[in-house]
């Protein structure tokens, strides 16, 4: 996956699909307030400057996929584990409620369910059938909407070709407005987000940390800076 | 003052026949809080574990820090006592046993945290490898797996440790008592009869046991410090951690033993068998510890200042001018600050009130270290959009304090139903003409 910071616009419209798609609970405003929400895909606000000469930068965050993950050896039960595409997988009913994955998390994409997830009327009637509901006490976090991977996969190989770049998205870039998310096979150099992650502007969040994450942000260039100075 | 055998027994062995009032009166309260912490557990697991105070990014606190702590304390006993045998130390006769305690009943208290704190505690045996229906094995990388098999094995060589020297001591109470009592002790001394190839084979398991259990007990806190050091949290990565919970462990741990000799010996009346010179030595060893841990925290804070690593100088400054400097700087002085001249001064090092009062502040110190290294490092991981903070919940505090309740209950009962002081090993220090404190310190005491 490619971020391009320059585009988002930090409308969110990422964090309301990511819920809908992936039937994530909603904790409500007490449990929020206490740091207990659950957001797969979250948009980080940084301010620079003083007011009034403020800018916002804005930075959405999924789980960053490492190559290098801090979190699968951690696991005791595999509940925590790299699959064989690349994914770091989640096995909820491997899942005993350590946390010790979210901790050793630098990116702090992984959730807790702290309790037993509830879903005010009318949200109860539109779950997506193809993502299994978590239950309290276990760990959930970001596929990369791995049901829609496998559907494409599946419909692909039934009709004998391979999959087409594009073909599908995880539910926040379908959704992004600005198009500021490119999603697609990174072993394949001609898709759009191999060339695109091989930019000048390409990034990878706290790599100083070794863990290889999959995502690939492009940075606010510096035309933007003079621009704005 | 040279006691008899005979008195030696009547002396130790009072409280296995005779229960006062206060016995009753201080187990039903313990007991009382107990119940509120099973109570407390029971309504995390019924509603969930968001009724902890826990959220993210804290998401260990109050359970991991009592886990580590217990552990910690844990090493008073079984490590203390064992380095005590194998060096010969004589003056150990009288404390090894209410240390060998102190480690059985820590540890079980400890092994409960992990429990306690897990999100669906009902799967916890998932961490046992056996081959079952889902076909997988247990993470073997995953540090959490060692600390199974490290408490584990620490545990089985505990309680092993205790119950060894403890068969003379039961064979003894069957010899003695009658009724009931004589039918349990009976079937606890496991046939011991005193023969020479009894006694020689006693001696030879303590001897492999003492020097087996000491790797055991540096691996299971080294391997709990892994816990830490081995995530890549500010604050957490650092090759320190395990000779400094090591030694944090062994601190902590003299601290609760000096507290329970103290207690022992005023509520069971052991004035002559536990005297100043036992605090005192424990006392030189507490002050070894002290230093030994303030040089830890120095070097750990130093190069941590010195490093300055943008990612760890939130969580580095957190604690030490920051919302956690408070907690932190008490807990300089009830580890360092307070203890230290106490215990280097000889006059006091040798009055038993004042171990105490420089222990009591070591045991709540060390417990703010645990949590000082846990909460702040989890508050402010990498990214600050993500800083957080913590408030622990009455379900956590009142399982803490249920905990400690715990600990003293199953002491209460344990000192009702062992000798808590190893008869034989005392009877043998005398016919050794070791006089383990019982007749020289007499003459101690009497010139000061």
């Amino acid at each position: 996956m490619v971020i391009d910071e320059d585009r988002c616009t930090g409308c969110e419209a990422c964090v309301a699909a990511c819920h809908a798609e992936n039937n994530i609970a909603i904790v409500g405003d007490d449990q929020a307030a206490r740091g207990r929400a659950m957001h797969w895909i979250r948009v980080e606000r940084y301010y620079e400057g003083d007011f009034p000469d403020i800018k916002v930068k804005y930075r959405p965050v999924p789980c960053q996929q490492c190559s290098d993950a801090p979190c699968e050896p951690v696991c005791p039960t595999y509940a925590s584990y790299h699959n064989p595409e690349g994914l770091n997988a989640q096995i909820y009913n491997r899942c005993i409620g350590t946390r010790y994955c979210a901790n050793a998390c630098p990116y702090l994409v992984r959730f807790f369910n702290f309790f037993n997830p509830v879903w005010d009327k009318p949200l109860d009637l539109q779950f997506n059938p193809d993502v299994s509901v978590r239950s309290v006490g276990i760990m959930e976090k970001c596929t990369f909407c791995i049901q829609r991977i496998k559907a494409a996969e599946i419909k692909a190989k039934a009709e004998k070709r391979p999959l087409k770049d594009g073909e599908f998205n995880p539910a926040c870039v379908q959704s992004c407005p600005a198009e500021a998310m490119v999603f697609g096979d990174l072993n394949d150099p001609e898709s759009q987000v191999s060339r695109l992650s091989g930019s000048s502007r390409g990034t990878k969040l706290l790599e100083e940390l070794g863990t290889h994450p999959e995502v690939t942000y492009l940075k606010r260039d510096t035309w933007h800076n003079e621009q704005n100075a | 003052m040279n006691k008899t055998p005979e008195q030696i027994n009547q002396d130790l062995l009072r409280p296995i026949y005779h229960t006062t009032w206060r016995f009753y009166a201080s187990a039903s309260i313990l007991s009382a809080l107990v119940l509120a912490a099973f109570f407390a557990w029971g309504y995390q697991i019924y509603y969930g574990i968001g009724v902890s105070g826990l959220d993210r990014p804290v998401f260990w606190a109050f359970y991991i820090t009592n886990f580590v702590f217990w552990i910690g304390i844990s090493h008073a006993g079984t490590l203390i006592s064992a380095i005590l045998r194998v060096s010969n130390a004589t003056w150990r006769r009288p404390v090894t046993r209410c240390a060998e305690a102190i480690t059985v009943f820590a540890l079980s208290i400890s092994a409960m945290f992990p429990l306690i704190h897990l999100g669906r505690p009902w799967l916890f045996f998932w961490l046992i490898p056996y081959p079952s229906e889902r076909g997988i094995w247990p993470q073997f990388r995953s540090p959490l797996l060692w600390d199974f098999f490290a408490i584990n094995t620490y545990l089985i060589g505990s309680v092993t440790f205790l119950l060894l020297p403890s068969f003379p001591d039961f064979a003894l109470i069957r010899d003695r008592a009658g009724g009931w009592r004589k039918k349990v002790y009976s079937i606890v001394s496991l046939g011991w009869r005193g023969t020479p190839k009894q006694w020689h084979r006693l001696e030879m398991a303590m001897r492999i046991m003492a020097v087996a259990i000491i790797p055991v007990a540096v691996s299971v806190h080294t391997i709990v410090s892994w816990d830490f050091a081995m995530a890549p949290v500010p604050g957490w990565h650092s090759t320190i951690f395990g000779p400094y919970f090591v030694a944090g462990a062994i601190f902590s741990g003299i601290a609760a033993l000096i507290l329970a000799m103290a207690i022992l010996r005023k509520t069971l009346h052991l004035e002559e068998y536990l005297q100043p010179i036992h605090f005192a030595a424990l006392g030189k060893l507490l002050l070894v510890m002290s230093l030994l841990w303030f040089y830890f925290v120095f070097a750990e804070r130093l190069t941590t200042w010195y490093g300055n690593f943008p990612s760890e100088m939130p969580a580095f400054w957190s604690t030490q001018t920051g919302s956690f400097g408070p907690l932190f700087w008490i807990m300089i002085f009830c580890n360092f600050i307070i203890p230290a001249p106490i215990l280097a001064i000889k006059y006091l090092r040798e009055k038993i009130g004042w171990t105490v009062v420089a222990s009591i502040p070591i045991i709540i110190g060390m417990w703010l270290e645990r949590f000082l290294i846990i909460v702040p490092s989890l508050s402010h991981k990498y990214l600050p959009y993500n800083y957080g903070s913590y408030r622990p919940s009455w379900v956590e505090i009142t399982i803490t304090v249920g905990t400690f309740a715990g600990m003293g209950l199953l002491y209460l009962i344990f000192s009702r139903v062992f000798p808590i002081i190893s008869i034989w090993e005392l009877k043998l220090g005398m016919t050794k003409g070791e006089a383990p404190a019982l007749a020289s310190q007499e003459a101690a005491t009497e010139e000061t």
